[in-house]
């Protein structure tokens, strides 16, 4: 870490600003619209309903973290940290469900348990309880969240330098509460971050409370849009969820900065010795089953049983390749302009600590639990009347991504300069480089894994995105996100189907990227 | 690298291509904002494009998003034209449609239009009740909507409160019938356990499927779901001549007052009520809507519209009523 209080050069501090000022004009667009409606606003934001509402969304994120947590952290140890057989399998089937947009989790989920759903039909019985509402919603949420704190985790457990855990055990600490007085410590930074990115999804998500049926505020501010056509209540229940985020925030924070390890040297980047499970392997693997069978192979499965069903009906069926290529480029663009957009905040937080940077970090979050359709909506108002050339263009939707995605750049970014030290860096500037030459020949090639899941986690999250898309998108560019919404508008699942196993199947390997990371780092001893 | 380079052109062609889509100039197609699903309506503006030589890009989306988005847009709305599925979303800019040209409105009656001339019904629509065929027989079915709040429908019926086509109907029951009535069976149906759904679709699959054994739903929404299980037990009934359970309603088009290719747009409207278009519904279209110009019969199996006498209300209010309807809905507790 670079010693606090250094001032950071103008340029780097203006464009920093200049970044985070962008994500915040939904923010603005909302206190425009909260401003429209005067008094009114007051008492939407008194109502009952309102309190009630903030505490369903509540215990939705409070119960969708938790049992996030519960799936990933085990499944995280078990695939780094032991001897369990097919490991690497294992590895690559749990990160997986990222891939799953959350609202073809619900339709799968909802397929496969609801009324007359494929296990009603295998197990012939009248009646399954209902799987909707707070318990389904907390299922479809999981699924598609979960990957985030299972990718963090399983890097901050191999990057953690065996050292301290072999200290511990030589000083005649029990495995288990080396595990909780050590291990878990050290990771709690990465759960946190993780946690946060899933309770800001949370926050935002419609497409899960809606099929679930459950009321959250997101679902709130969708009805408002949709009924009332004022938008002065919408936008207040909004800014209750920056409130909601601002929260979530000061969680992290203090997860992230409570009980803190340091360590004086850099240690030595190595693998350290896996768990022997010995004849609890089985259960390990059990679990696993358990956690991919129901979180991959089930949705899967019944996309799968859609499509054959579709094709044995006669319907049209079509491959969308047109809408594929759309939806690749345009996340591939979104990728590539938020992680450069991530890079100058990136920086500033890394290498100028201090009120600055830590206010910038903090507010480029704000938006982030915003609902795609209020994301969306104030780029219409700001674009449609300030900056009508770009309205509609592909710029403009791109732009939307990297509003929302922001802090999965920046996520990335930050695991990845946390690993290069400021001495490498300076020992350059030393040996006479310039700060941009240092930059390029050190910072860039060493922080590149990190910008490159950072990249990664967007490029994914651009693909499965909905609610922006529909708005933003130049007219006629379709996406294989919005071929799901069309056919899933008129009950046509098994149309829905193939451009959701298309959307799965072209996003996969890009997690390869998220992933690969960490053994390259390893091989190359950084 | 060159696995860059070729990345780097990929992505320029297509941020070119995209760019592109942004056009709103007069000499450029027309840009019609479809609340109206892309699978039911693609074909009519193929046919449109055919009869006339003008093409058209569509936004499709959501009637009440694209409503909203309009009103975000304000005067600088791209949009030439927009076709969505109720008077509500129309109702909600109106303020942004020119007055249509009175040959284009007079081949829909009177009461498929708005009052002022700002839109026109293109397509009608019952409201009906769905039921399991295997669960009831026809001769059980209500003769009022009114019925669902009596024991013996408690924890079978569907609705969907926060759909458009449900608050209009509830906007039908209270011009109708008044407010306090329309309070009293909305208090009914909560205390007789109506499940709820998020919109038409996923009530009638549920009928089908049995999870609920009657649910309140636009007409064609039946055809939609034998599309995908072609042997689902399921029917619609219609309710007797003025309750408001059975409203007619329609989806309709207007003109935005900021188009600068007004002329075209005018004459897509009057293409949607042209003959070709009105018997597009009856033959080809998938989902049985009733066509809403006079001479034309709806398709086979549908009673004739003029037959149908819903409540007697003005299609025009609705858009204005909306706002009392959803508080109506938040006081019984059936929106947050």
């Amino acid at each position: 870490m670079a010693a606090a209080g250094r001032r950071p050069p103008l340029a780097l501090a203006l464009l920093a600003g200049a970044v985070v000022a962008l994500l915040l004009l939904p923010l603005a667009y909302l206190v425009v619209r909260v401003a429209d409606g005067g008094g009114r606003a007051l008492d939407v934001l008194w109502d009952r309903s309102t309190l009630r509402l903030v505490v369903d969304t509540v215990l939705l994120v409070a119960g969708v973290v938790v049992a996030a947590i519960v799936v990933a952290v085990p499944t995280a140890w078990l695939v780094t940290r032991t001897d369990l057989p097919g490991r690497r399998l294992w590895a690559v089937a749990a990160a997986l469900p990222l891939v799953i947009p959350s609202y073809v989790a619900a339709f799968c989920l909802l397929g496969f348990f609801g009324e007359r759903g494929l296990l009603q039909q295998a197990l012939g019985v009248e009646r399954l309880p209902d799987p909707t509402g707070y318990w389904g919603a907390v299922a479809a949420l999981t699924l598609s969240t979960y990957p985030y704190v299972f990718l963090l985790t399983q890097a901050a457990l191999r990057d953690l330098d065996p050292s301290l855990e072999e200290a511990a055990r030589g000083l005649g600490v029990s495995r288990m509460r080396s595990l909780a007085r050590v291990t878990l410590p050290a990771i709690r930074p990465s759960v946190a971050l993780g946690s946060l990115l899933v309770a800001l999804y949370v926050l935002s998500d419609f497409g899960v409370v809606s099929l679930m049926r459950y009321d959250s505020l997101t679902r709130a501010i969708y009805v408002q849009y949709k009924s009332l056509f004022d938008r002065t209540p919408a936008a207040v229940l909004a800014l209750v969820l920056v409130g909601l985020t601002a929260i979530a925030l000061a969680f992290e924070l203090r997860a992230r900065t409570r009980g803190r390890l340091w360590r004086t040297g850099p240690g030595a980047a190595r693998r350290a010795r896996p768990v022997e499970l010995g004849a609890a392997r089985w259960l390990a693997v059990a679990w696993c089953g358990l956690v991919t069978g129901l979180f991959l192979v089930l949705p899967a499965g019944v996309l799968l049983y859609w499509l054959g069903r579709g094709l044995s009906n006669d319907r049209h069926l079509a491959v969308p390749w047109d809408e594929a290529v759309h939806s690749l480029g345009a996340s591939a663009l979104a990728a590539i302009v938020t992680v450069a957009a991530a890079v100058p905040v990136a920086v500033l937080v890394h290498r100028y600590p201090g009120r600055l940077a830590r206010v910038l970090e903090r507010l480029s979050y704000a938006g982030n639990a915003l609902p795609g359709l209020v994301i969306a909506l104030s780029l219409v108002f700001f674009a449609a009347r300030y900056a009508s050339p770009v309205y509609q263009t592909l710029g403009l939707l791109v732009f939307a991504y990297a509003v929302r995605f922001f802090p999965l750049a920046l996520s990335g970014l930050d695991t990845g300069l946390a690993r290069v030290g400021p001495r490498m860096e300076e020992a350059a500037r030393g040996l006479g480089r310039r700060p941009l030459t240092t930059a390029w020949l050190v910072t860039v090639p060493l922080a590149r894994s990190g910008a490159l899941a950072g990249a990664a986690l967007v490029f994914l999250s651009a693909m499965k995105e909905l609610p922006a898309t529909i708005l933003l998108r130049p007219i006629g560019f379709d996406t294989l996100a919005t071929e799901i919404w069309g056919a899933t508008q008129v009950g046509a699942y098994s149309t829905a189907a193939i451009p959701a196993l298309l959307l799965i199947v072209l996003s996969a390997p890009v997690l390869w990227l998220v992933h690969g990371d960490g053994g390259r780092l390893a091989e190359s001893g950084g | 690298m060159r696995v860059i380079g070729v990345l780097a052109v990929v992505l320029g062609a297509i941020a070119l291509a995209g760019c592109g889509g942004g056009d709103s100039g007069s000499d450029g197609p027309l840009t019609i904002y479809s609340g109206r699903e892309e699978e039911l309506v693609a074909p009519l503006f193929e046919k449109f494009t055919d009869a006339t030589g003008i093409d058209v890009e569509v936004r499709y989306g959501d009637s009440a998003e694209l409503a909203a988005t309009i009103a975000e847009e304000g005067s600088n709305s791209p949009a030439d034209v927009f076709f969505a599925q109720d008077p509500g979303s129309l109702g909600a800019v109106d303020a942004q449609l020119e007055s249509l040209p009175s040959q284009t409105l007079d081949r829909v009656p009177a009461r498929f239009r708005d009052a002022a001339g700002r839109w026109v019904g293109t397509s009608g629509r019952t409201r009906v009740l769905v039921y399991n065929t295997e669960r009831l027989s026809h001769d059980e079915l209500p003769a009022s909507v009114l019925e669902l709040t009596k024991p013996e429908w408690r924890d079978r019926v569907g609705i969907a409160p926060t759909n458009a086509s449900f608050q209009a109907f509830v906007t039908a029951m209270r011009l109708s019938l008044g407010d306090d009535r329309t309070r009293a069976w909305l208090e009914g149906m909560k205390a007789n356990g109506a499940r709820t759904y998020e919109k038409n679709t996923p009530i009638v699959e549920a009928v089908a499927s049995g999870e609920i054994d009657v649910g309140l739903v636009n007409h064609y929404y039946l055809a939609l779901v034998k599309e995908e299980q072609p042997d689902a037990p399921i029917a619609n009934h219609l309710f007797d001549a003025g309750d408001p359970g059975s409203l007619v309603s329609v989806a309709g088009a207007g003109v935005l007052a900021s188009s600068n290719q007004a002329e075209d747009a005018e004459r897509f409207v009057a293409f949607l009520l042209s003959d070709e278009a009105q018997r597009f519904y009856v033959d080809e279209a998938e989902e049985n809507e009733y066509p809403v110009v006079a001479g034309i019969d709806p398709p086979a199996g549908l009673a004739p519209l003029d037959e149908i006498h819903g409540p007697d209300v003005e299609l025009t209010a609705f858009g204005a009523e909306l706002s009392s309807t959803v508080e109506l809905l938040r006081e019984t507790g059936w929106l947050s």
